[in-house]
């Protein structure tokens, strides 16, 4: 019998607000040391009131424009309650009756085509904190540090069918999201988690199979391992009764490639959701809501699209637009010198190298773009020489406020007016001090002429433009 | 050192005393809990640095039930206050005895106004909102209120007013045109009604006082009538699903773990929540918590929790349209002026029944007045109004 596999996902994105989504606390403390970002209010001590982060309300609000959601304008908090150490209050408050965004859709392709994944919602909540166990000591030690650190948690319906299609799907949250400025998305970081919800079905049936849930998962490789693994496991029983599949959580070992049931009591519970008295409901009105709107990128294939128009290859365009940063610092430098083909070629050649050589992601691209533009029709215009560009480039990387001329200027980098006469000294001098080379180029050798070149070069220390030494050099030796 | 209260040392003449449901630097602050006993808070309440601000100086902690929601403190770990067989409320003591000229408390279940009904003082619960919460121990978010207990209701005037206002730490407290809108809208009618149907169960004392107050308020002018209002019966029954509910939430953080009391008896951290909770809580905590647990529970929450919600609002309205008609609801706040320690200690569920008086005020948040033994409740932001109409009862 031929099988099919419906999955449905649950995946937490952290948001990435500057505060926590109650309390003032910074949420940024990865790396940090523990309990070095709490207050009170985020321990879960008594007497400290919730008072909710608007950047947090705006940011799920966006990031559900991004997934073609509705927005509740009227969106509520609730607890939810369950006793583990990690949560200091016993319970997390949650959006259980009116999330901020729902009936969403994400469209994806892959080889089967393309689909459109039906997104049901998207709630905000608060994360908990981590438990870090002294194995040497036989201590378990809580760090409160990400407890509040706001988080989203985007519910697909089980519209995917296989691990590809959940790649996709994962890839293209972590664009749209990304493109909106609302997360890192970075699941080694744990800034993107994910359950898979998965069953088997014979194919064409409308009846769902035996669900089971995995939860946590935090690469996409080992998402898609689970998948294969599971969906193996399920038509196995399915077909050859060797084992009765239940409903229940299994936790995703990747080493071993293995999925294993989680003891009953780590799943099971009730967790008692009601609204929380302390958070009063939100209520989105029309000028709140338009901001938000306003503030919505183009999507990707628009971007794409719009630079073949300017010029653009498809491929320099799918790799631009791959990042609302390189996008940004396309549009902006194209902007400042009018020459969008030469700023392509920049961003995929320098920008892209010096982001490699610092293990920058495109996401910490933090260049003044304007001034990149300038710098382009600077060298552009012959004032810089492409050498010395290239340095300047670099040194923009560390000072967002270096501007290229003014530092050119200061470094001796800028090439002058005045400038014809003071190389046709330069290269006098130095043919005057090397005629067998001089001689060489002339019997013939062109390596010769390079050496002199070299020399040249050496001597303006690089300010002067490669083209116009070249045609002064050979005027001098050829008299 | 009395019994029920810790002391300070305060040379100051605006001396108050508060509950211990507030949180403060240089005491502890325990909600009557063993679970607490000792807990030292980071911060303290937000109304303890507005009254000193205003000048005044706390000159003690009195003692509450666990967790202040019992009748007048009988639950609290460090000992109930009796008078010969009678229960006594601390607060009230303490106001008597003179320790300070008011006492400022947390009421969550009412404890504050069946305290003042029966000592013959005055007290305010303001309207939910006008007080910041901030910094008081959480029991039942959605209508516990910061309250004033005083010999008069001049007192209760002025250390109201030291505390009232919008505070950006308490997401609940109603913003400054809100409230002045609000009291704008306040308008007198020189009327009261008696609810009947709050009559109920009540003994002839309190009768007499309930007839006492009317009389009073007809002496002075103001036109009293008597209405039957069914659906504030039963205010008592909604509330106490929604307080437990919100209790066993709220204390759910006395897990042993971060502090207060933590067993010395456990192997893993199911035992270490289990016993730290068995040992620390006492019954009627323990009670409240399984009620309000159940409550919430997927199989009950829509026939049960969120049926009491509809029933707040059900009441709120109706209470809000009796009241767009007269000044005030005249309403028993206890059935009877003296509880005896032996039906305190037999009737476990005395507190869920005496609260049938006090819930219409905690449900909907409106304002009380407790004078001449009576409850004065009016609509929202009509504090100065009930104020004023106590002074004739
Ligand atoms: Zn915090």
């Amino acid at each position: 019998m031929k099988y099919e596999t419906v999955i449905g996902l649950e995946v937490h994105v952290e948001l990435a607000t500057e505060s926590k989504i109650f309390c003032s606390c910074s949420a940024h403390s990865f790396g940090a040391e523990p309990n070095s970002h709490v207050c009170p209010a985020c321990c879960g001590m008594p007497g400290m009131l919730p008072v909710v982060n608007r950047r947090v309300v705006d940011f799920g609000m966006k990031a559900g424009m991004m997934l073609n959601c509705d927005i509740n304008r009227v969106t509520t908090f609730d607890k939810k309650s369950y006793y583990y150490p990690d949560l200091p209050g016993a319970y997390q408050t949650t959006q259980w009756f009116a999330p901020v965004a729902v009936n969403g859709r994400v469209d994806i392709e892959t080889s089967a085509g393309k689909k459109s994944v039906r997104i049901k919602q998207i709630h905000m909540e608060e994360d908990a904190g981590k438990l870090v166990h002294d194995i040497s000591e036989g201590t378990t030690h809580v760090d409160f540090n990400r407890t509040s650190v706001p988080l989203i948690e985007i519910v697909s319906q089980p519209d995917l069918s296989s691990a590809e299609e959940v790649e996709a799907y994962l890839v293209r949250l972590r664009t749209l999201l990304r493109y909106a400025k609302v997360a890192e998305c970075e699941m080694a970081h744990g800034t993107m988690r994910c359950d898979v919800n998965l069953s088997v079905r014979p194919a064409g049936s409308d009846v769902l199979g035996v669900r089971t849930e995995m939860k946590n998962m935090n690469s996409i490789e080992a998402i898609k391992r689970a998948i294969e693994f599971e969906t193996a496991r399920h038509i196995d029983a399915l077909e050859n009764g060797t084992e009765v599949l239940v409903q229940e959580t299994r936790r995703w070992d990747d080493a071993k490639g293995k999925s294993y049931a989680m003891r009953n009591k780590e799943t099971a519970g009730d967790y008692r959701y009601f609204p929380d008295p302390n958070v009063m409901p939100v209520v989105i009105d029309d000028a709140w809501y338009e901001a938000i709107q306003n503030s919505v990128p183009e999507f990707p294939e628009v971007k794409r699209e719009k630079y073949i128009a300017l010029g653009l290859t498809e491929y320099d365009a799918e790799r631009i637009s791959e990042s609302i940063m390189l996008c940004e610092c396309f549009e902006e430098a194209s902007e400042a010198c009018g020459n969008p083909k030469e700023v392509v070629n920049w961003i995929t050649s320098d920008v892209m190298r010096i982001l490699n050589a610092k293990k920058m992601t495109y996401e910490m691209l933090n260049l003044d773009n304007q001034a990149l533009g300038k710098l382009i029709s600077l060298t552009g215009d012959g004032k810089i020489s492409r050498a010395n560009s290239k340095k300047i480039l670099s040194a923009m990387f560390d000072d967002r406020s270096i501007d290229p001329e003014a530092y050119a200027e200061a470094n001796d980098m800028l090439i002058g007016e005045q400038n014809d006469d003071m190389i046709l000294d330069v290269v006098k001098k130095v043919i005057e001090a090397d005629p067998k080379s001089v001689n060489d180029f002339k019997n013939g050798k062109e390596k010769a002429l390079m050496a002199l070149f070299g020399k040249c070069m050496k001597e303006l220390k690089g300010n002067c433009d490669p083209q116009q030494l070249k045609v002064i050099l050979l005027e001098c030796i050829n008299g | 050192m009395s019994i029920y209260m810790m002391k300070q040392e305060t040379a100051e003449a605006k001396a108050v005393v508060v509950d211990d449901m507030f949180l403060t630097t240089d005491m502890p602050t325990t909600a009557g809990s063993k679970m607490l006993e000792g807990y030292n808070s980071l911060f303290e309440a937000e109304v303890l640095t507005r009254l000193k601000n205003a000048g005044y100086a706390v000159a003690g902690k009195t003692k509450v039930g666990e967790f202040g929601v019992d009748l007048l403190g009988e639950t609290c770990y460090f000992g109930a206050e009796y008078e010969g067989e009678s229960l006594q409320y601390p607060a009230a003591l303490a106001v008597k005895n003179g320790d300070g000229k008011a006492a400022v408390v947390l009421d969550v279940n009412g404890a504050p106004r069946r305290g003042a009904a029966q000592s013959g003082l005055v007290a305010l619960k303001p309207t939910y909102g006008r007080v910041s919460r901030y910094g008081t121990i959480p029991v039942a978010c959605s209508g516990e209120t910061v309250s004033v207990i005083a010999n008069n209701g001049t007192d209760c005037r002025e250390v109201f007013c030291a505390m009232a206002g919008h505070d950006s730490k308490d997401g609940t407290s109603l913003p400054e045109s809100m409230t002045e809108q609000g009291k704008a809208a306040v308008n007198k009618r020189n009327k009261v009604a008696v609810l009947s149907s709050m009559l109920k169960g009540v003994n002839e004392e309190v009768q007499a006082k309930i007839a006492a107050a009317a009389e009073q308020l007809s002496k002075n002018g103001v036109e009293v009538v008597t209405i039957d209002a069914q659906t504030v019966a039963y205010a008592g029954a909604a509330w106490n699903i929604l307080m437990s509910a919100e209790l066993c939430n709220n204390v759910s953080r006395y897990d042993g773990v971060k502090y207060g009391y933590r067993t010395k008896n456990y192997t893993n951290i199911d035992e270490l929540y289990t016993n730290s909770r068995t040992e620390a809580f006492g019954d009627f905590l323990k009670s409240a918590i399984l009620f309000g647990s159940e409550t919430l529970s997927t199989e009950n929450y829509s026939k049960v929790y969120d049926k009491a919600m509809r029933v707040r609002r059900v009441i709120r309205d109706d209470m809000a349209a009796m009241l767009a008609d007269c000044d005030a609801l005249l309403m028993p706040a206890v059935s009877t002026l003296s509880y005896d320690r032996t039906l305190v200690e037999r009737d476990k569920y005395l507190p869920y029944k005496e609260n049938f008086f006090t819930a219409p005020a905690s449900i909907t948040g409106f304002p009380v007045v407790v004078a001449g033994g009576v409850q004065l409740v009016g609509n929202a932001f009509s504090e100065e109004l009930l104020l004023d109409l106590a002074e004739l009862v």
